[in-house]
């Protein structure tokens, strides 16, 4: 029997799987305003971030509705729970992505510092962990969510190369120290959003197979 | 881009809700107008209530036992004019009309505002005479044909004419519960109402038979006004568009059905739904 609070579950995940498009879509951009120098596309996430916000907000009222009104149970309510968690996360990711591109409008004042190797790589990764842990909700996929969490020790180690790599370059010409300085949040950031992702992943096993799989070094009875 | 399986959603801005939006326009079936209605022994049961029904929408009234929610249930149908030392003061327009106005037709009002009870009440005939009863009587048929096609439709109302489309002639009373309360509800959608008042209509029910009863009533409202009373203070939030809170005959609180479940006005409507009361 189909029950009229259904109808609700579904605009639900409809408005959070949007919010998550936009998210995934500011990551790129401001990937692209600093890797390509297109100040356009730095601009594009700036006058986007209105759109994620109002979206977290509406997202929040409509859980807190239906866990109000529908006694949810089982599947429905881990669902409601971790879209709540999930829109935090993704309104974060959006956060990032404002970071990044305002690095981006201040790096392109200066020439480049070195040829980008590593942060095409980093942002790849960390799109790709934004993407795949989306996926995994809309499939319901546990195996897709947990290969997100695997890739997070790899934006963490890129995130360290280029941190010891621009440090370098800043101790030998103080000229480039600016433009440097933010490649360096904007290492932060991208390492951030892997971050974000995994927290995604991570609610995301939780709705679908009620583990909770965060802190795994805590000994669990 | 994440396969989000969505399409094109309408611009954002248009969707996102503005906390100072108007209302969506409302129509009023009913209007309750500084209702008090006394017993003989002359104490109020329901004290100076104020009250809208919206058209087409589902209204609950709840609140503690003694409230006075039944009672002003059946005073929009001018059920408790049978009870002997009543007192009605104030007002209850139907479109505008005045219900208790001296002359005013009770019979013809009793069709128009159609009652559905507790204890699922059958008439002890059978299932077609349940839904027939009403509409012979009334006047309302003046063919058996007439009466056929409107019994089928009467029981597809109720959302239970494949159960019972080939044992029409079985007496109501062999029915589960469930069967009974539906055969009842058909029985009363049988003579057109405009308003249907239920009271705790699914309290007598298991909860497979309650759900049904509930989404029935949701698919019903696109054509009737409902007002339900209920104790089940979660059935009023799962089914209704507005609620309406009585304590001791006073209208407390009344508001749309999320907002008085998620931020309540009155601090005694709160204690009241997060079961801190009494």
């Amino acid at each position: 029997m189909e029950r009229h609070f259904e109808k609700d579950i579904e605009e639900l995940r409809e408005r959070l799987l949007w919010m998550g498009g936009l998210a995934e879509r500011a990551v790129q951009l401001a990937v692209s305003a600093v890797l390509d120098s297109k100040e356009d596309a730095a601009r594009e996430v700036l006058a986007g971030e209105d759109a994620i916000n109002e979206l977290q907000i509406e997202i929040d009222e409509r859980a807190v509705q239906l866990l109000a009104l529908h006694q949810l149970m089982a599947v429905d309510l881990r669902f409601v729970l971790a879209v709540a968690r999930i829109n935090n996360d993704l309104e974060r990711i959006g956060d990032q992505a404002v970071n990044i591109a305002q690095s981006a409008t201040r790096i392109l004042r200066h020439p480049r510092v070195k040829p980008y190797v590593d942060l095409p790589q980093m942002s790849s990764v960390a799109q790709s962990m934004v993407r795949d842990a989306l996926n995994a909700m809309v499939r319901k996929d546990v195996d897709l969510a947990r290969s997100v969490l695997e890739r997070d020790d790899t934006v963490d180690r890129l995130r360290d190369q280029m941190f010891r790599e621009l440090l370098t370059y800043m101790m030998e010409n103080s000229a480039v120290v600016f433009p440097a300085f933010e490649l360096i949040l904007v290492a932060k950031n991208l390492e951030r959003v892997g971050d974000h992702a995994t927290n995604i992943a991570e609610d995301v096993i939780y709705m679908v197979a009620g583990r909770d799989v965060r802190h795994p070094a805590l000994d669990r009875r | 881009m994440a396969a989000t399986g969505v399409g094109i959603m309408p611009t954002l801005r248009t969707e996102v809700r503005q906390p100072e939006e108007a209302p969506r326009h409302l129509d009023l079936k009913m209007d309750v107008r500084a209702l008090t209605f006394r017993y003989a022994s002359k104490k109020a049961a329901v004290e100076n209530v104020t009250l809208p029904f919206y058209k087409n929408l589902i209204t609950a009234i709840i609140g503690p036992s003694g409230c006075g929610k039944s009672t002003l249930l059946r005073t929009l149908n001018r059920m408790n004019d049978t009870i002997p030392g009543i007192s009605v003061e104030g007002k209850i327009l139907l479109e505008g009309s005045d219900i208790y106005a001296s002359g005013f037709d009770v019979i013809r009002l009793r069709r128009r505002v159609g009652m559905v009870f507790q204890q699922p009440n059958p008439f002890p005939k059978s299932i077609y005479d349940n839904v027939a009863y009403g509409m012979r009587i009334n006047g309302m048929v003046s063919s058996k044909a007439e009466v056929d096609e409107r019994v089928e439709r009467a029981l597809r109302g109720a959302a239970i004419w494949d159960d019972v489309k080939d044992r029409l002639q079985k007496n109501a009373l062999q029915l589960s519960g469930g069967e009974q309360q539906r055969v009842c509800i058909a029985r009363a959608l049988a003579v057109q109402p405009e308003v249907l008042l239920m009271d705790e209509p699914a309290s007598a029910l298991d909860p497979v038979s309650t759900a049904k009863i509930e989404e029935l009533m949701i698919d019903l409202k696109k054509n009737y006004t409902i007002v339900i009373v209920t104790h089940n203070m979660q059935q009023a939030a799962r089914v209704s568009d507005y609620t309406a809170f009585l304590l001791n005959g006073a209208l407390i609180e009344f508001n749309p059905t999320p907002q008085l479940f998620t931020t309540p006005e009155d601090k005694r409507t709160e204690a009241y739904i997060t079961g801190r009361f009494g």
